[in-house]
């Protein structure tokens, strides 16, 4: 496959060498380095969020609030809306399937690192493609579940934007999953079997599963309103239309979507927990079989979000019970990872605070989610504060908090320098109480009856105190992440330097060297267990206390210490490539083709996509470096 | 072990945990997700194909004897697809070109008629435009048809391919996952065309 004639060419189409500068980046194909571009480009955009989250914040910090106009409220909580969920929450846990899943299944890298780098670029595409949208002050406006038949009707740019950027995210997560699930089926190190995989790989393989199957479906209903929109189609605009066909392609979509957003941060956790209280995960089949189990039942439960559309009383009753059953995985969860801090030597690192903090959170969202199933109950609480406090428990208090624990608990192995401990924890208890202050108080206005997506609310409401301390709170937040993001750029050059191990973790991650070379195991390794490391340096005593492997059994065992990491005995990894950003640039070309009718513009988006992936298809993947 | 010379990814004859190749099972799960696809737009069709107040239903257009002579010809390029693979394994270069060749020949047919159809469809007032039904008819029918031109130009390009003697016998593998995707889009084909002309309304 691999000739010399091939690297010997020198013309513009020589395949790119450069190992460091912004073309390396542009062009690379390591899961690492993609794994962290995910990671930061997913921060600019949290940054994005929660500036509009502010804003909205600004707006309603008193009554008849003048800060934005009614128009710029809509477009704000609706880029809001999928900010948080498309471009930060989403692809925050990618940057963790990229960088994490692969050296923990013992892997070089994923199964199609081409691909791999295409999934980035169409992601960055779609996220610029959408923002794009607020120069020409057309920002989608129409929530983030987008309802037929309105979101066809809305006048300007907007929804059209909103289809065709979630259709270009939809396929970078589409590829991306079929390349993950490829991954975790084929590419496990020898003895690495299915039920000696990490929790976390478990529940980036349930997740695949989720996106492989629920986007399409999305998918479906996006072009569907782009059709109505553009082409004058009469999917939702006829009087003969069904007018909730969207609603249930949405939310057959939508439902698996809040578990595609959660289950990440549940594998994080699950791996934290039992390193912070030197402890095996207390129940590991059942945590992996719970979050199996999840993945199926997150199908059964969609027409839970319509309830008050009107099904009728059987359809009602039988989604409410489905909905309460779902809980139960959920629960079985919980007690396994209190049951995981049971007994343990408990250390309070900043990665075990926040995963505290997301057990925490994450059942307050998760009880007065299941109110929601009580139809009555729903028919009281649906749009208004109390829905918005249950789902920012479960994606805030729940999604983010789990992955900052993974950000600080895989901050040492990624850089190779530790996060301060102090700022840290600053960093967690700000976050904590802002987070409480901003939307403990949406239950108290939900159920005083204010409704979501309010632009103004009269004075002597009974709105006016608690939506102030709502917006103190939302400040509080934004100041917790300024003490992350200090955190990050003093460490960055005085860090504590952190070693392969720094946790005494459990897994293969920590057996290499932080930060890990490109080929990532020198060797690949052979996993005799479940948490194979943790078994290579500790042993039971008599009396079931956990020793250290002594010194020279370790040396014994393998690479125990020193890990797999050492010399490059002539590995050869995929070369860079410039053909997948070439095809993903193509995609946000289309989308500003088709949304401003300019169809030429849309085909010259076209052409370069369709060049980039032939001539992808036609390069090799390794070529001979001399 | 401790020397590889081959990349982790992509490079045939790495062992995988499950001893199938990275592409054979990435191209199951896009096609998984594909079914999907065509799931939601088929459920669309179903609940759509008698929505329409003015200008005609679907069952008034359609012209049956027509369409299955063309899912016809769909059918019989899935049997030279196979030809194709068989002739490659066997490392018959030039029977291999003659069946991807007549496989393509057979999708263009198809897709030909698929026009021709479309333009019918028109003229007698059924179009996108039309009605929930015809939104719903055309959509589906499209999405098919997009799916079956991209087959035709991997059809095509592995014919170049071979003619450049880029496509030797150890490659026969592309020429099965090309295939793979042909047969799915037969399929496909064959539950639109079963739904939408043959079920009654
Ligand atoms: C800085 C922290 C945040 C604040 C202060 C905040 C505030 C708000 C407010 C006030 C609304 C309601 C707007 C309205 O209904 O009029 C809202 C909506 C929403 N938020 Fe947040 N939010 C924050 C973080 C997040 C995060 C982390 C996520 C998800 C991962 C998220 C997801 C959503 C969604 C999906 C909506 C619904 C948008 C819609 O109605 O279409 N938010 N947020
Ligand atoms: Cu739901």
């Amino acid at each position: 496959m691999t000739t010399a004639s091939v690297a010997q060419r020198s013309s513009a189409f020589a395949r790119p060498t450069a190992k460091t500068g912004v073309w390396s980046w542009m062009t690379t194909v390591d899961h690492k380095r993609i794994g962290i571009m995910y990671g930061v480009t997913a921060m600019v955009f949290f940054v994005l969020g929660g500036v509009e989250a502010l804003l909205i914040r600004l707006q309603l910090a008193t009554p008849e609030g003048q800060v934005l106009s009614a128009d710029q409220y809509n477009q704000l909580f609706t880029m809001h809306g999928i900010t948080m969920i498309f471009l930060v929450v989403m692809p925050l846990g990618a940057a963790f399937f990229n960088y994490m899943m692969p050296i923990m299944l013992g892997a070089r890298d994923v199964a199609f690192p081409r691909l791999n780098a295409f999934s980035y670029w169409a992601f960055l595409g779609g996220g610029i493609f959408m923002y794009s949208s607020f120069f020409i002050n057309q920002a989608p406006d129409g929530g983030w579940f987008g309802y037929a038949p309105l979101s066809v009707k809305l006048p300007g740019h907007g929804m059209t934007v909103y289809a065709l950027g979630l259709i270009i995210l939809g396929i970078s997560s589409t590829v991306a999953a079929v390349n993950f699930l490829t991954t975790i089926v084929n590419m496990r190190a020898p003895g690495m079997s299915l039920m000696r995989m990490p929790v976390f790989v478990w529940m980036t393989f349930v997740v695949q599963f989720l996106l492989v199957f629920a986007l399409p479906v999305l998918t479906v209903a996006l072009f569907q309103l782009l059709f109505d929109r553009t082409l004058g189609t009469q999917f939702f605009g006829d009087s003969t239309s069904n007018p909730i066909l969207w609603q249930h392609l949405f939310w057959l979509f939508g439902h698996p979507e809040v578990y595609i957003l959660i289950l990440p941060a549940m594998g994080i956790v699950s791996e934290i927990l039992p390193v912070f209280s030197k402890k095996p995960l207390f129940g590991y089949p059942v945590v992996v079989f719970s979050g199996i189990a999840i993945g199926f039942m997150g199908w059964g439960v969609w027409a839970h979000h319509m309830f008050a559309v009107g099904l009728g009383p059987v359809a009602n009753t039988a989604f409410a019970l489905s909905t309460m059953f779902i809980a139960v995985p959920t629960g079985v969860k919980i007690f396994n990872w209190i049951g995981t801090l049971w007994g343990g030597s408990i250390r309070f690192k900043t990665p075990m605070l926040f995963s505290l903090g997301f057990i925490a959170m994450f059942i307050i969202g998760g009880l007065s989610g299941v109110t929601h199933a009580i139809v009555p109950h729903d028919y009281q609480q649906t749009d208004t504060y109390y829905i918005v406090a249950h789902f920012h428990y479960v994606l805030f208090g729940g999604a983010i908090f789990g992955l900052f624990a993974g950000i600080y608990y895989w901050w040492p192995k990624i850089t190779g320098k530790l996060l301060d401990e102090r700022v840290g924890r600053l960093h967690f208890w700000l976050m904590l109480i802002g987070f409480n202050l901003t939307f403990a108080p949406f239950h108290i206005l939900g159920l005083q009856g204010m409704a979501r997506r309010t632009y103004q609310y009269p004075k002597n409401y009974g709105f006016d105190f608690w939506n102030l301390v709502s917006t103190v709170g939302a400040f509080v937040i934004a100041l917790s992440i300024l003490t992350f993001f200090w955190n990050v750029i003093k460490t960055r050059k005085r860090g504590e330097t952190a070693g392969a191990d720094p946790w005494d973790g459990r897994t293969l991650e920590w057996t290499i060297p932080s930060p890990p070379p490109e080929y990532n195991f020198a060797e690949i390794p052979v996993v005799h267990a479940l948490d194979d490391f943790w078994h290579r340096k500790y042993v039971e005593d008599k009396e079931g206390r956990l020793v250290p492997v002594p010194a020279g059994a370790q040396e014994a065992a393998g690479h125990a210490t020193e890990g797999y990491g050492g010399d490059d005995h002539g590995i050869h990894m995929p070369s860079q490539s410039y053909m997948p950003l070439i095809a993903a640039i193509g995609l946000p070309i289309v989308g500003w083709g088709i949304t401003f009718e300019q169809y030429w513009l849309a085909i010259v988006g076209g052409v370069v996509t369709f060049a980039g992936l032939y001539a992808w298809a036609l390069e090799p993947s390794t070529e001979e470096l001399h | 072990m401790a020397v590889e010379h081959v990349p982790p990814a992509e490079a045939g004859g790495h062992a995988t945990s499950t001893g199938l190749d990275n592409v054979k099972i990435a191209m199951w799960a896009f096609l998984g997700s594909e079914f999907l696809l065509f799931g939601a737009m088929i459920s669309t069709y179903l609940l759509y194909r008698n929505r329409a107040v003015t200008g005609p239903k679907p069952a008034d257009v359609y012209d049956i004897p027509f369409t299955s002579v063309s899912s016809f010809v769909l059918l019989m390029s899935s049997l030279t697809m196979v030809l194709a693979l068989a002739a490659i394994q066997r490392g018959d270069h030039h029977k291999t070109r003659v069946w991807l060749l007549a496989t393509a020949l057979l999708g263009m047919t198809f897709i030909s008629g698929q026009i021709y159809e479309f333009t019918i469809f028109v003229q007698e007032g059924f179009t996108v435009r039309s009605s929930p039904a015809g939104s719903a008819f055309f959509v589906l029918t499209s999405f098919h048809g997009a799916h079956v031109t991209i087959g035709i130009l991997m059809l095509l390009s592995l014919v170049a391919m071979s003619l450049r003697g880029a496509l030797p016998q150890s490659r026969h593998t592309t020429v099965e996952y090309v295939g793979l995707y042909w047969h799915f889009v037969d399929i496909i084909w064959i539950i639109i065309f079963t739904v939408i002309y043959l079920v009654p309304s």
